[in-house]
């Protein structure tokens, strides 16, 4: 049986529920076995942490400086990255020229730049938001190139015979065709860009979540600590949701398997193979399909849809 | 392979085409070396396709018949010799040469209508009339209820149907067709051989049509050019009228017996 919607949200809400229990058992008994709780903050603690910090205004700038800083950072990535790998995907000379410096870069892990940024930027302000860009660049700009070199041929042989040119191409063929693979990309590229915010803000930041949680740590405020994890953890699952969704709505048009995992197929109609040449008429699609037809092309279309 | 005396290569077809339009153009390959570069599929190809004739292209696979048709669309270029529309060269595809292909080239994520009014939206034509236009072409195929649905979500049948309607809603002058019907049933391929010809009628249209079936050449066809070991074999005119009862007519069974025996099989 596939579960309600409603019976799955339930769900979601008690392993959440299950997590935070378990917590709390084991740091309000202070089990201290080879790990030791007996430090670790309750999360009643961290709780009443929380609500304090809610009512002043810190933890407010706080939020709104990372989120600044990230979609700024993200958004900035998402165009280059996207432009980037189309460009290495569609054009040799660009390959050539791009892909050598670029492959160089990949793998050094962005929050390694800060040094980098310091020397280049201005504010530390453009250094975070230079290093979050890094990050979700390399995911956007890999996927994107993928994508493209996938697209089937066909599709482009099509729209050029039609005559469109290389315009018409990018924006009817190319963009969207690889569009699921670009959001692949972004997914990626949104969780890397929370790890190289927070980690960026803890190094140089004034402000922001990441400095928030550092300076609760040098201090010794461990559910400030804490509150700062729970509130990264929950923008993180916020953003990374809001872009599947996103994507989601955008690719639409994916052929989806009938597949649901661990459920039966969404539409249990039993879709019989009338025999040839008669007419299906208890199958409430062809029923429909005739009456919008209305002529002789009916049978050939009932045809059509029980043998292809 | 003994018919190079068979071959009537680039002498204008002796049966009248159907369908004689003022509008027709006339597509020209001569002496021509076709594949892609440094490797040459097809050698000396003449042929000379009449402005309104239906020219079915037979051969087995890989013999190079998809090879011809992108050329004629413009994809590829000759290695040698020359391609020619009206006696100019080809110079790339062009949206008056329309190309239909065997396997889905419909864009999965535009609805049938998106499809169709590709062209339309390619050639300038304005936002209004796209729409009307292509619901007129939907129609002569037979897909107005199906104009809002995504191409995965209908059968293959309605699919090559979309693609004739995407690739005539432009009005093209030539349009090459790479076994459009290989994919489909036997029922649903002579439903679609019926249509073709219907939907044809009266654009005037020069038509290369590419199929690896010989029945079906033979149907479709006003001529038909055999390709056999990289070369055109030998071209045929067609007894007309089009009949498909007209199978077990004498000289239709002799043609089909001598086209079958210059291909070698």
């Amino acid at each position: 049986m596939t579960p309600r919607p409603l019976a799955r949200y339930a769900l979601r809400v008690a392993s959440l529920a299950a997590a935070l229990g378990l917590w709390q058992l084991l740091t309000g008994l202070d089990v201290d076995l080879w790990l030791h709780f007996s430090q670790f903050p309750t999360v009643t603690d961290v709780a009443g942490a929380f609500a304090e910090r809610l009512t002043g205004t810190d933890y407010w700038t706080d939020l709104t400086d990372s989120l600044t800083r990230i979609l700024t950072g993200f958004a900035l990535a998402a165009v280059l990255g996207v432009a980037t790998g189309v460009l290495v995907a569609r054009s040799r000379l660009a390959e050539d020229l791009l892909g050598p410096v670029l492959e160089v870069i990949r793998p050094i892990p962005a929050i390694a730049l800060v040094p980098v940024a310091i020397l280049l930027f201005p504010s530390n302000e453009q250094g975070i938001v230079f290093i979050t860009c890094t990050a979700a660049f390399f995911p956007v700009l890999v996927s994107t190139r993928h994508a493209v070199r996938a697209l089937t041929p066909a599709w482009e042989e099509a729209v050029r015979t039609l005559g469109g040119g290389r315009l018409r191409i990018l924006g009817s063929v190319v963009l969207p065709g690889a569009l699921p693979g670009i959001f692949g990309g972004l997914s990626v590229g949104i969780g890397v860009s929370w790890i190289c915010v927070i980690s960026a803000e803890m190094i140089s930041g004034q402000y922001g979540v990441g400095y928030r949680t550092w300076q609760d740590y040098t201090v010794v405020n461990y559910p400030g600590v804490f509150v700062g994890m729970v509130t990264i953890g929950v923008l993180g699952w916020v953003t990374s949701t809001a872009v599947e969704v996103l994507g989601r709505r955008l690719t639409r048009w994916l052929p989806r398997t009938s597949y649901t995992p661990g459920g039966r197929p969404r539409t249990p109609v039993p879709r019989v193979a009338a025999p040839v040449g008669v007419r299906a008429g208890s199958d409430p699609e062809n029923q429909a399909e005739a009456q919008h037809q209305g002529h002789d092309d009916t049978e050939q279309e009932a045809r059509d849809e029980h043998l292809v | 392979m003994s018919t190079s005396s068979e071959a009537v290569e680039t002498a204008a077809p002796s049966a009248a085409p159907a369908r004689e339009g003022e509008r027709g153009t006339r597509l020209t390959l001569r002496a021509a070396v076709l594949g892609r570069p440094g490797a040459p599929v097809l050698h000396d190809v003449g042929l000379d396709v009449a402005p309104g004739e239906i020219l079915a292209v037979v051969g087995p696979s890989g013999c190079g018949k998809s090879t011809l048709l992108r050329t004629l669309a413009g994809l590829l270029s000759p290695l040698a010799g020359a391609a020619e529309q009206d006696g100019r060269p080809l110079t790339g595809p062009s949206a008056d040469r329309a190309l239909v292909f065997q396997e889905d080239a419909l864009l999965p994520w535009r609805t049938l209508r998106g499809n169709v009014k590709l062209p339309l939206a390619i050639s300038g034509v304005p936002r209004p009339e796209r729409r009307a236009r292509a619901e007129s072409w939907l129609g002569r195929v037979g897909l107005s209820a199906q104009a809002g649905q995504l191409p995965h979500r209908v059968s293959g049948g309605q699919r090559q149907r979309a693609q004739l309607a995407r690739a005539l809603a432009d009005s093209p002058r030539v349009v090459l067709m790479d076994e459009p019907f290989g994919a489909l049933d036997a029922q649903t391929r002579s439903g679609m051989q019926d249509l073709l010809v219907e939907v044809l009628r009266g654009t005037g249209a020069t038509v290369v049509f590419v199929t690896h079936d010989v029945d079906e050449a033979l149907f479709l066809g006003d001529r038909v050019a055999l390709l056999s070991a990289g070369r055109v074999a030998a071209v045929r005119d067609v007894p007309r009228p089009r009949d498909r009862g007209a199978l077990d007519d004498p000289a239709r069974v002799t043609l089909r017996r001598a086209v079958l025996s210059s291909l070698g099989t």
